[in-house]
């Protein structure tokens, strides 16, 4: 269980450091998990550059989708958009350090599922932009 | 009482491990059942032995495989004491029961302004078929408000019923609360108002002696799954003359007395409702699954049941931070659906597994019952005829071990 609910994952959840919501944001996005009801919004400024200025997500859920969206958050600021939109589940995967089941990928993957919709543009946010 | 170390060595899944050697503990039979040996050497059985397509066939294999198929029927309809065997419907499921009554007899006798009452403690399964009929239709839909602790509010209800509804359409006991509703009360009430009943049974015919005559519920759903029986069948119970006055539901084989290029004449019941070659090895499973049952005893089983939730709910109160759901264990069936502060339920559930404790977390197809509590979901563990006591320790020292974790 040690290697699931490693120390950086439990404190990322407990301890968010880019938990929040900015405003006036250029980009917004939000979406459901609809399986569990976790719940993740991500608000984006974007500097003249193309870079990611700030970023901060907001939302509930288990420990798994909420520290991979503080995770996800700290690791864009400062990246250009055009890398963001290259970003996928390795990105998450790495960052996390464990390995998942596909139930609890869906958890780790929806903070970038929806900042991927956001940073795109899209109406909905689907599955394919995260395999 | 029930030897619960006997009947353990029924079900061979509860032998085995998981994550390598940590045994298995079970507490998800709310969602699927496991299955006795009785079950599954039936099903094996036939599929080696009498494999064969059913009714119209004149071969020995033929005539076997009907003869299971519609023995299973009879133990079924017998075992809820319906009047006849032909009130047993073959179906996937309760969901796909509860969708035969909406496509149907709603379809056949609902117009637009007409009322259907449901209640707030519904599976989608009887929630999601009356929206879809609400937006074709324009039926209205009410429901009867559940209260706090987890009961339905049955003054409400009078208040529904003054606006006399065409059905009344509510569970028997909630997945999620645990509630074991008044079921006869509510059919009783209903009928005085000149509604029609559908029961949601799936989560009543596993744990509790039923009895149909006794109810006097127009329709009943259930599903073989949840009692110890294969996945892939269920049944819908009905009143004859209801039956006999509705229109078919799908279209096919078996489910014709004559068809014309132009036309067809449905078929008596309760074929006129099962088109196509059906789940046949499944309904032999379900036969014997209602003989397993019958066999250990309903009212032993309710009893054993009974005795599990009340140390549970007891052990679980004790956790600082541990919130249940539902009222207290006399009004209840086997279930514990609770939150524990800090932690999502879907933590908590996967921490439990990893010492083998299979527990359910979401909102269990029961999205606005959570959301009228005011939580996203819960954890719910389920007992069955086969837990037991030093389970339920096990499920308690768990939640302590995630205490820890998330300090």
């Amino acid at each position: 269980m040690d290697d699931l609910y490693r120390e950086v994952i439990i404190e990322h959840y407990k301890n968010p450091s880019y938990r929040g919501h900015l405003d006036p944001h250029d980009i917004q996005f939000a979406d459901n998990n609809p399986l569990c009801g976790d719940h993740i919004e991500i608000t984006l400024q974007t500097a003249a550059d193309g870079t990611v200025k700030d970023a901060r997500f907001d939302g509930h859920g288990c420990a798994i989708s909420q520290a991979s969206a503080d995770l996800l958050v700290e690791s864009i600021i400062g990246k250009p958009l055009d890398e963001v939109k290259q970003l996928n589940k390795e990105h998450i995967l790495d960052m996390l350090g464990i390995e998942l089941g596909p139930v609890r990928l869906k958890c780790a993957l929806l903070s970038l599922k929806v900042l991927k919709a956001g940073v795109y543009g899209l109406g909905e946010a689907s599955d394919s932009l995260v395999e | 009482m029930l030897n619960v170390n006997e009947i353990r060595k029924d079900f061979p899944i509860l032998q085995r491990k998981t994550h390598d050697s940590v045994p298995l503990v079970y507490l998800d039979s709310t969602a699927t059942s496991q299955k006795p040996t009785p079950v599954i050497e039936a099903m094996d059985a036939y599929y080696r032995r009498s494999n064969a397509n059913i009714h119209r066939g004149v071969h020995t294999l033929a005539e076997e495989a009907t003869a299971m198929y519609e023995a299973a029927r009879e133990k079924i309809a017998k075992f809820i004491n319906s009047p006849s065997a032909r009130q047993i419907v073959y179906t996937r499921n309760t969901t796909e029961s509860i969708n035969l009554v909406a496509y149907t007899w709603a379809r056949a006798n609902l117009k637009a302004g007409d009322l259907v009452v449901l209640t707030e403690m519904e599976h989608h399964s009887n929630l999601v078929p009356w929206l879809m009929l609400q937006s074709e239709r324009g039926v209205e839909l009410e429901f009867i408000p559940v209260t706090e602790d987890g009961l339905l509010d049955l003054e409400a209800y009078k208040t529904l019923l003054a606006r006399t509804p065409k059905l009344v359409a509510f569970t028997h006991m909630s997945n999620v609360l645990g509630t074991i509703n008044p079921a006869a009360d509510i059919i009783r009430m209903a009928h005085e108002a000149g509604a029609v009943t559908l029961v949601d049974g799936a989560q009543s015919v596993p744990h509790l002696k039923v009895d149909m005559q006794t109810l006097d519920a127009d329709f009943y759903a259930f599903s073989a799954h949840k009692m110890c029986g294969p996945t892939g069948i269920g049944a819908l119970y009905g009143k004859a003359e209801l039956l006999e006055a509705m229109p078919p539901f799908l279209g096919g084989g078996d489910m014709i007395k004559e068809v014309k290029l132009r036309s067809f004449k449905p078929n008596t019941l309760p074929h006129k409702f099962e088109a196509g070659t059906p789940a046949i090895a499944e309904a032999v499973g379900f036969g014997a699954a209602v003989d397993y049952l019958t066999k250990v005893g309903m009212e032993n089983i309710a009893a054993h049941e009974h005795a599990i939730t009340e140390y549970a709910l007891e052990r679980l109160e004790e956790i600082p931070g541990v919130k249940l759901f539902g009222p207290s264990a006399d009004k209840k069936g086997g279930v514990a659906a609770f939150t524990f502060d800090g932690v999502h339920p879907h933590d908590v559930a996967q921490i439990l597994d990893r010492d083998g404790i299979a527990v359910r977390a979401g909102h269990h197809c029961a999205q606005p019952l959570h959301e009228k509590f005011g939580i996203p979901a819960t954890s719910r563990a389920s007992f069955y005829l086969y837990n037991t006591k030093e389970e339920v320790d096990l499920l308690v020292n768990g939640i302590y071990k995630v205490k820890e974790m998330f300090g």
